[in-house]
């Protein structure tokens, strides 16, 4: 290591006068830092090979701690919304429809708001007020799960229960279609509180994508569109978010695939109950607050394995979903590539 | 020709629609960090008065109903958090050096870019079934080594990440200087492009501790909880985010208050360690 501070340190005075004599590395120092050049290259490659292990791990770790509940329930388990270890009657449906809702009440509400705050740094706000309200949503990420799940209980829960829910189902509780979705007693927890904090959760990351995506339209293109005498708005939804669309997919399904998998904050407020109901107003469950749950106390082989399987689709459902996220922001930066 | 003075009604309605949407946009970042200051001020107001009494650093977490504090779990939480971050930032160095460094055009490279980001974003209650599995099951009781496990195999995909776009900041008119002066790879990576990239990777680390300072789902399978003061990493450990998980679920009121302050705790220190990333990261780049 010093032989090499050395070379530098004499390479870095400037190339020796042409009359001295050359200085030659000597073979065994040249042979020794080809080794360790090999030896760091392996390391590094290993590591990385690692990290594909470990997905891979994780996958198969799963899969053969399901084999029971696999051989036991086949693929009724999607379909079956028993959920009673007395008997070890298990199915996932009720979980993987509480997880499916919840997200999508997270993104339905998550969405809009998120492209408002994304157009609003990227368009309206005064560069100085820029980093600081971008930094203020980003620390929306921040902030534990377990906390969104604390404050929800103790703090969202009755409000929403005392003064949101009877408004809800005073109104659209009666809206033919669509009313026995907001039907039932004001619990305070339950899908739709699940779902709600959800979609604070999201924000950040949602936010985040659309706001790189939409600082990478040409200003030219902008700068066009206005001089046709376009509105800021009128720019934003016919030139930036055409532009944008598939990165703006994209971040939605990261948002979703944050959503899909959250844990702690659901587990406080959804009410753990394992049944299907109509109504979001209800106690439900998702498959990740189901393990939270009863993971620790599950007794019984069958029991612990249809929960271990319950975490097997979630996270293949998240991966795919991941997955397509990844897939379509890389589309976007490869146009972006061949455009400039 | 059309009128293009401001009594068009067209050109009113677009204007007027313009003006709306700005408003909404507005509305919509209101509504975003409207939560954010009712979330902090609930944690400043309930757990305010909880961080400011001694007992909570000193005091084991007590049984219902009588007095204690929480140093047991902040122990935890620091051992088990430390733990973890040297178990997952040399992986994830390496990992990241790996793939900007050498695999610029090969498979590995763009494969374990890709699942990397996957592993990010995966449910970390996910992370902690596979510790349960894989150590847990197979030693047959639950242990602070799962937790700190379980943490590191968090903070991998964080570290590769930063790691990785760090290096490939870093102008490729150093790493050639370099290697024209003599230096093997090796040494240009660890002596030039790292010290280039210093600051970038350390945001990253910070960032990965401030994620897994408030990790819960994992440690639930994994460390478990200890009533008790313990620092052996064979047994179960208490930590922060579990304590305050049991004891805001409990009917307790004396518990809820140690829960809310142990919430101020962690947040107040992930919410630190972030702007601190922050700050450090501005500064160089």
């Amino acid at each position: 290591m010093s032989a090499i501070a050395n070379m530098i340190g004499g390479l870095a005075e400037g190339p020796p006068p042409a009359s001295s004599v050359s200085r030659t590395i000597p073979e065994a120092s040249l042979r020794r830092h080809h080794r360790l050049d090999q030896l760091f290259r392996f390391a590094t490659r290993g590591f990385a090979f690692l990290v594909l292990a470990l997905l891979a791990g994780i996958l198969i770790s799963l899969v053969v701690g399901s084999v029971p509940s696999i051989k036991a329930f086949g693929f009724g388990f999607l379909a079956s919304a028993d959920w009673n270890p007395v008997t070890e009657r298990f199915g996932a449906l009720a979980p993987i429809v509480g997880t499916l809702a919840t997200s999508f009440i997270a993104l339905l509400i998550g969405i809009p708001v998120s492209f408002g705050i994304a157009l609003f740094l990227t368009e309206l706000s005064p560069a100085w007020l820029r980093r600081p309200l971008g930094t203020a949503v980003e620390l929306l990420a921040a902030i534990p799960s377990i906390i969104y799940g604390m404050w929800g209980l103790f703090v969202f829960v009755p409000v929403f229960q005392s003064y949101i829910q009877p408004l809800l189902i005073g109104t659209l509780g009666k809206v033919p279609g669509v009313g026995h979705l907001f039907a039932g007693p004001p619990f305070g927890i339950g899908m739709l509180t699940a779902g709600l904090i959800l979609s604070i959760m999201v924000i950040p990351f949602i936010t985040a994508v659309m706001r790189d995506v939409f600082e990478l339209v040409p200003p030219l293109l902008k700068e066009s569109a206005y001089a046709l005498g376009g509105t800021t708005w009128e720019v934003v939804w016919r030139v930036v978010l055409p532009y944008t669309k598939i990165g703006v997919i994209g971040g939605i399904m990261l948002g979703l695939g944050r959503a899909l998998g959250e844990t702690m904050a659901v587990t406080f407020v959804i009410g753990n109950a394992h049944r299907l109901s109509a109504s979001l107003m209800q106690p439900g469950n998702s498959i990740a607050s189901a393990l939270a749950n009863e993971f620790t106390e599950a007794v019984g082989d069958l029991y612990f394995s249809s929960l271990i399987e319950l975490g097997l689709i979630l996270f293949v459902i998240t991966s795919i979903v991941l997955a397509l996220s990844k897939l379509l922001l890389m589309g976007l930066a490869r146009q972006e590539g061949t455009r400039t | 020709m059309s009128d293009i003075s401001a009594a068009n009604p067209l050109y009113r309605a677009r204007k007027r629609r313009n003006v709306f949407m700005l408003a909404v946009s507005a509305a919509a970042l209101a509504f975003g960090l409207f939560w954010l200051v009712w979330i902090l001020a609930t944690l400043l107001y309930e757990g305010g008065n909880a961080l400011l009494r001694i007992s909570l650093y000193f005091q084991m977490t007590p049984p219902p109903g009588a007095d204690g504090g929480l140093a047991n779990a902040i122990a935890g939480s620091l051992i088990m958090v430390g733990a973890g971050t040297l178990i997952g930032t040399p992986v994830g160095i390496l990992a990241g050096t790996y793939l900007a460094e050498y695999g610029r055009a090969g498979w590995l490279a763009s494969a374990t870019r890709f699942l990397n980001d996957i592993l990010l974003s995966a449910p970390s209650i996910v992370i902690g079934l596979f510790v349960y599995s894989v150590y847990v099951a197979q030693v047959g009781h639950f242990s602070g080594w799962a937790g700190s496990m379980a943490l590191g195999l968090l903070v991998v995909p964080v570290v590769v990440r930063t790691t990785d776009d760090m290096l490939k900041l870093v102008p490729d008119s150093l790493r050639e200087a370099a290697a024209a002066l003599g230096c093997p790879q090796w040494t240009v990576i660890v002596r030039v492009t790292y010290r280039a990239a210093r600051a970038g990777i350390l945001t990253g680390i910070l960032l990965a501790v401030a994620r897994i300072s408030g990790e819960t789902a994992p440690l639930l399978f994994t460390s478990l909880n200890n009533q008790f003061w313990s620092l052996d990493m064979n047994q179960p450990m208490a930590n922060l985010p579990v304590v305050i998980f049991q004891f805001a679920m409990s009917p307790y009121e004396d518990w809820h208050r140690l829960a809310w302050g142990g919430a101020a705790l962690i947040t107040l220190a992930v919410l630190a360690l972030n702007i601190v990333a922050r700050v450090l990261f501005r500064k160089t780049v």
